[in-house]
C-alpha cells in the first residue's frame, strides 16, 4: 500500500456550496495516519472550513513541513497543488510561493516539533514579516512518525508513555506569535470541531499572518494519563474565552445572541466575525491584555482557547515590498527585462 | 642610495596601495585606476583587505598592462606605503629597483628603507593639517593629495583625473572643486620638490577599447535582472552581499512600474542560509524566477533544499561567489574550493549543474541564462563565480542582450493544454529528454494539481516506495542530467600553432593568468592546447580533448584539485594522465605560477622543448 485513492463517486443529494462543490470536492486522499488521530478531525475542520467558504479548491497552496501533520495536506482538497517540504522549512517555502504569487490561498500546516523545534527560528521569521497565510500547528507535544519523543511544546512534568518526565520548560507558540506581531491568533481543540471549523474559516479570510495552535492528541503515543496533551486532559482544562461565527457576504447577524454578549469585527474583506464572549473580560483586540491572560491562566494549568487577537486592518508582505498587483510569476521578459538601450547606456556609464 | 638601476617601464607594472582599513583610500585608489584606463592603458585591480571593517590593514593593487594581462602579476614595482602597521613588510615585499611611495612627515630611521628602491617621500600629513581642520577631511583628502603626488611621478595627464572627479561629483560643486584642489595640492609639491616623472610611466594608448569597467558581483545581479529574476532571498556572507545589494540597486533603477511606482520584484533579506534557499524553492515551485546568492558556508547549510530541488525538480538558482574554506576559513580571500561540494550537493545521489564564468561579461551572460536553465531543467542551477571576479574591478568586453530574446520557461502545462485532455504526469517524461511538465498551482479547477514531496513518487506524483518505481525516476534524472550537457555554455578550446600531445583544462578567474601563462610557456618553447571548461555536466568534447592528449594539466585554485577529480569521476579516465596544477593560498592564482608549474612538470617530463629541437 502505498498510496489510497479515494472512490470518486458519490451520493447525488450532497449538499453544494455557492460554487456548486460538495464536501467531496474539498477532500483529498484516504488519510494514513492512525485510527483516532486528532489531526484527521482537524482536516475535516479545514474541508468544512473551505467548503463553507466557498473557495475555489486550486486556488488554495497547502505546504508543510515534515512529519504526521505534515502529512494531512495530502488528504484535504486534493484539486489543491500541495508541497510536502523539508522539516521545520514550511514558513521559508510557504513565503517564497507567497512572493510568487499574491493571488492564491496560502495554507501552512505544521506541527508542533516542525514549528517549535527544528523550525522555530522559520516559525517566528514568517510571522514577523507578516506573510499573508493561514499558519495551523497541529500540536501533539511529541514527534509521532519517530514513536513518541518530546517536542519542545511538551509541558514541563509531563510524562511519555513510557513514563519518562518532561524537565525542559514548554514553548508555547500562541505566546510567541503574539509577540512577534501576528495579526490573527488563536488556540482551538481538534476534538472541538465547532469552536476550530470558524477559526481556521476566520483566518483564512485575514489579511496578513495568521496563527491557529491546535491541540491534537496523538492516539498512539501521547494520550495516557501523565499526558497534558491527552484528550481527557484538554478537555478538562480547556478555557474558551469565546466562540466565533463566521458571516461571509450578506448573511444577517443571527437573531438568538443575548444582548451584549457578542462582538462584531469586520475584516478588510467584508467577513465579519461574530464573537460569542465566554469571558466577559476578555478583549481580543489587546496584544498586551491576551499574552497576559494566557500566562495567567497557562500558570494554573488552563488551556486557554478561541480567537485570543485580531487586527482587522493588518497589512501584509507584499504592501511592506510594495509589490505589483499582479503576481510576480505572470510577469513577462516586457516588464521585466530593461532591454538593450538601457544596457547600452549602463556601458558608457561603466568606462 | 640604491645600487640597483630604477625600474623604467611604461604601461607595465604593478602599483599597490597599503592602507587602514576604514581610511577612505578605496575611492582614490578606485580614481587612480580608472584614470590610467582614461589614458587608454588597461589595467587590472585588486582589493586585498581583511575580514575587519576599521582598523586592520588593506591593500588595493593595480596592474597597468598595456598588453591587456588582466590576471593578478605577483610582485610590486611601487609602493604606495600608507600603513605604518605593515611599513616592514610593504618595504620588504618591493622588487628590486621598484620604488617607495611615503608619508614622509615625520623622519623614518635609514633602517627602515631598503638601497635597492628609490624612496620618494612627500610629506602628506604636513600638506593636509596645513590645509583642513576638519579631521575627516583631513583623512579623506590625504588620499587624493597622495593620488595627485602620484600623477605627478608617473606623469598621468591630470585633467583626465579631474574629468573623473567632475563626473563622480556631477551636482555637487563644493566637493568637486575640493577634491581638484586636493588632487592639485599634491601633484604642485611633488612637481617642485621632486624629480617627475620616474621609471614607471602611463603612456597615452588606445588599448582599452570599448570595454567596460565592472565587478563581477554587479554584472551577475544586472544578468539576473535582465534573466527576469522577481525573487531574491539571501543572507549577508562576504563576498556574496554585494550581488543581494547590486540586484536591489539595480531593481530600484529598472524594476518599477511607471505608472504606479509598485515593485516588479521582491528582495528579502532572510534569516539564515536556510529561508533564503527556502523562499527561493517556495518562489520557483510558484512559477517565479528566483535566485539567492551566496558563499561557502551559505552551501554547506543549503544542501538540503538542494536535494529537494534535485529531487522535486524545482528550479533555482544559487550564485555562489567562492571564498577560501573550509568553515570560515578566509572569508575574504579567493579560492575554486566548492566545486565538488556543489556539483554533488546533498543526500544521496544528486548532480547539479554548474556554471563558470570567467569574468563580469560572462557572470552576466551566464547569470540571465541560468534562469532559462533553471526553468527547462527544473533544478537548481550555480553560477560559480569566486571574489576575484565578483569584488574587483575588471575590465571586459561590454555587455550585450538581443532584445528579440525571449525567456524559456521551460514545460509549463497551461490551463488550454489540460483542457485540451493532455495526459499530465509531473514526473513523466513525454519526449526522452528526463524532463517532465509541471503545472503552476491554482492553474486548472479540476486538472494538473499535484502533491509535491520530497519522498519517492510514482510518474503521476503519487507516493512509492516500490523499488523499480523508485529506480525508474533515478533513471530519468540522470537521463534530464544529459540532456542538461547540450544546453549548458559548451568549453572553448584554442590549440596551440603547432600538434602537442599536451593540454592545459581551466576554468573561471584563472582565465586571465592562463591566457598570460601560455605566452610564457610558448617562450619557453612548451606548447599546449588550452580548453576553458564552462559548465557541467561535461560537453563531450571534454572526453575528446583528454583523449587526444598524453598529459592535460588541470589548472585551479584549491588544494584537491576538485575539478581534476570531478573530471576523473565522471569520465572514468585514468587519473594519470591528468596533472593538478593547484594554487590556493587564497590569492589569485598568477601566470607567473601556472608557468612555472607546468614548465617545471615538462622539464621534469624531459621535453625537448620544440624551439631547441628546432635550432
Amino acid at each position: 500500500m502505498t498510496y489510497i485513492a479515494k472512490p470518486k463517486f458519490h451520493h447525488p443529494g450532497l449538499k453544494k456550496n455557492e460554487l456548486g462543490y460538495t464536501h467531496r470536492d474539498y477532500e483529498g486522499k484516504i488519510s494514513t495516519l492512525c485510527a483516532g488521530c486528532g489531526h484527521d478531525s482537524i482536516t475535516a475542520s479545514i474541508i468544512e472550513a473551505c467548503y463553507e467558504l466557498s473557495i475555489e479548491p486550486h486556488r488554495v497552496a497547502k505546504i508543510s513541513g515534515i512529519g504526521c501533520s505534515s502529512k494531512t495536506p495530502d488528504y484535504f482538497l486534493g484539486n489543491s497543488h500541495g508541497f510536502n517540504s523539508v522539516h521545520g522549512r514550511m514558513p521559508s517555502v510557504l513565503t517564497g510561493a507567497n512572493l510568487a504569487n499574491r493571488d492564491l490561498i496560502y495554507l501552512g500546516v505544521s506541527g508542533d516539533g516542525d514549528s517549535a523545534s527544528i523550525g522555530f527560528g522559520q516559525f517566528a521569521h514568517s510571522i514577523r514579516r507578516g506573510v499573508n497565510m493561514t499558519y495551523i500547528v497541529e500540536n501533539n507535544g511529541v514527534y509521532g512518525l519517530t514513536k513518541g519523543q518530546f517536542s519542545a511544546t511538551a509541558d514541563r512534568g509531563s510524562k511519555s508513555k513510557k513514563g519518562v518526565t518532561n524537565t525542559d520548560n514548554a514553548i508555547d507558540l500562541v505566546a510567541i506569535a503574539l509577540q512577534l506581531g501576528a495579526t490573527f491568533v488563536a488556540r482551538s481543540f481538534s476534538g472541538d470541531k465547532t469552536q476550530l471549523v470558524p477559526l481556521i474559516a476566520a483566518a483564512i479570510r485575514h489579511k496578513g499572518a495568521s496563527f491557529i495552535d491546535v491541540v491534537s492528541p496523538c492516539i498512539a503515543f501521547n494520550n495516557h494519563a501523565g499526558s497534558t496533551k491527552s484528550f481527557d486532559y484538554v478537555r478538562e482544562h480547556n478555557d474558551a474565552v469565546n466562540r466565533l461565527d463566521v458571516l461571509v457576504g450578506r448573511d444577517p447577524i443571527a437573531v438568538d445572541y443575548a444582548p451584549g454578549t457578542v462582538q462584531v469585527v469586520e475584516q478588510h474583506d467584508g467577513t465579519r466575525l461574530a464573537l460569542r464572549k465566554l469571558d466577559a473580560d476578555y478583549d481580543p483586540h489587546d496584544r498586551l491584555g491576551a499574552m497576559t491572560f494566557l500566562q495567567k491562566h497557562a500558570a494554573k494549568g488552563q488551556i486557554v482557547t478561541g480567537l485570543l487577537y485580531v487586527d482587522p486592518d493588518a497589512d501584509d508582505m507584499h504592501e511592506h515590498l510594495n509589490t505589483v498587483e499582479t503576481p510576480l510569476n505572470a510577469l513577462e521578459a516586457d516588464t521585466l527585462c530593461p532591454g538593450s538601450a538601457v544596457l547600452d547606456k549602463i556601458n558608457a556609464s561603466l568606462r | 642610495m640604491s645600487d640597483k638601476k630604477p625600474i623604467s617601464s611604461v604601461n607595465d607594472f604593478v602599483v599597490r596601495f597599503a592602507n587602514v582599513n576604514g581610511s577612505g583610500s578605496a575611492s582614490a585608489n578606485e580614481m587612480f585606476a580608472r584614470s590610467i584606463l582614461r589614458h587608454g592603458v588597461p589595467v587590472s585591480p585588486r582589493n586585498i583587505f581583511p575580514s575587519n571593517i576599521q582598523g586592520l590593514p588593506t591593500w588595493y593593487e593595480v596592474r597597468v598592462t598595456e598588453d591587456g594581462h588582466l590576471g593578478a602579476r605577483g610582485g610590486v614595482d611601487m609602493m604606495v606605503a600608507m600603513n605604518p602597521q605593515t611599513w616592514d613588510k610593504d618595504v620588504a615585499g618591493i622588487e628590486p629597483g621598484g620604488y617607495l611611495f611615503y608619508d614622509s612627515t615625520k623622519p623614518m630611521p635609514s633602517t627602515k628603507f631598503r638601497d635597492d628602491i628609490t624612496v620618494i617621500g612627500v610629506p602628506l600629513t604636513a600638506i593636509t593639517n596645513s590645509t583642513y581642520t576638519d579631521p575627516r577631511q583631513r583623512q579623506l583628502f590625504k588620499n587624493i593629495i597622495y593620488l595627485g603626488s602620484l600623477s605627478a611621478l608617473l606623469d598621468m595627464d591630470p585633467k583626465l583625473i579631474e574629468q573623473l572627479i567632475g563626473e563622480q561629483y556631477k551636482g555637487k560643486e563644493k566637493l568637486l572643486s575640493s577634491n581638484v584642489h586636493a588632487l592639485h595640492l599634491g601633484r604642485d609639491w611633488a612637481l617642485q620638490n621632486l624629480k617627475c616623472p620616474i621609471g614607471l610611466r602611463v603612456k597615452k594608448s588606445d588599448k582599452v577599447g570599448d570595454r567596460i569597467f565592472i565587478e563581477g558581483n554587479s554584472a551577475a545581479a544586472l544578468g539576473a535582472v535582465y534573466g527576469g529574476a522577481t525573487v531574491c532571498a539571501w543572507y549577508p556572507i562576504t563576498p556574496s552581499s554585494s550581488v543581494a545589494e547590486a540586484f536591489t540597486a539595480h531593481c530600484k533603477k529598472y524594476r518599477h512600474d511607471p505608472a504606479t511606482g509598485k515593485a516588479n520584484y521582491a528582495i528579502v533579506q532572510g534569516e539564515d542560509e536556510l529561508a533564503s534557499i527556502g523562499m527561493v524553492i517556495g518562489a520557483g515551485w510558484n512559477g517565479a524566477r528566483a535566485f539567492t546568492a551566496t558563499s561557502g558556508p551559505g552551501i554547506s547549510l543549503m544542501t538540503e533544499f538542494i536535494g529537494l530541488s534535485y529531487f522535486a525538480e524545482i528550479p533555482a538558482v544559487i550564485m555562489n561567489i567562492q571564498r577560501a574554506g573550509p568553515s570560515t576559513g578566509m572569508p575574504t580571500r579567493t579560492q575554486q574550493c566548492d566545486i565538488i561540494a556543489c556539483a554533488y550537493a546533498s543526500h544521496g545521489d544528486t548532480k547539479h549543474v554548474l556554471l563558470f564564468p570567467e569574468d563580469p561579461a560572462e557572470a552576466f551572460e551566464f547569470a540571465a541564462a541560468s534562469f532559462d536553465l533553471a526553468e527547462r531543467l527544473q533544478t537548481t542551477i550555480f553560477l560559480m563565480l569566486d571574489l576575484d571576479i565578483g569584488m574587483n574591478h575588471r575590465l571586459c568586453r561590454p555587455l550585450k542582450w538581443d532584445d528579440a530574446r525571449q525567456y524559456d520557461r521551460g514545460k509549463v502545462m497551461t490551463a488550454e493544454m489540460l483542457e485540451e485532455g493532455r495526459d499530465f504526469g509531473r514526473y513523466l517524461d513525454v519526449d526522452g529528454d528526463g524532463i517532465p511538465y509541471r503545472t503552476y498551482p491554482g492553474t486548472h479547477p479540476t486538472k494538473g494539481s499535484y502533491f509535491t514531496r520530497g519522498t519517492s513518487r510514482d510518474r503521476y506524483a503519487r507516493y512509492s516506495e516500490e523499488g523499480p518505481v523508485y529506480a525508474d525516476n533515478m533513471q530519468r534524472l540522470v537521463r534530464k542530467f544529459e540532456t542538461a550537457q547540450d544546453l549548458v555554455p559548451r568549453p572553448l578550446q584554442a590549440n596551440a600553432e603547432r600538434p602537442t600531445k599536451y593540454g592545459v583544462i581551466y576554468f573561471g578567474s584563472t582565465s586571465p593568468a592562463m591566457d598570460e601563462a601560455i605566452g610564457l610557456l610558448e617562450a619557453r618553447g612548451h606548447q599546449l592546447d588550452r580548453l576553458r571548461i564552462r559548465a557541467f555536466p561535461f560537453h563531450s568534447s571534454v572526453a575528446s580533448f583528454l583523449a587526444e592528449h598524453d598529459f592535460v594539466y588541470v589548472v585551479e585554485q584549491n588544494r584537491d584539485g576538485q575539478l581534476r577529480q570531478l573530471i576523473v569521476n565522471e569520465n572514468g579516465i585514468d587519473p594519470v594522465r591528468l596533472v593538478p596544477i593547484l594554487h590556493y593560498d587564497g590569492s589569485p592564482i598568477t601566470a607567473r605560477f601556472i608557468a612555472k608549474a607546468i614548465g617545471d612538470h615538462q622539464d621534469h617530463l624531459k621535453v625537448t622543448p620544440l624551439r631547441k629541437a628546432v635550432s
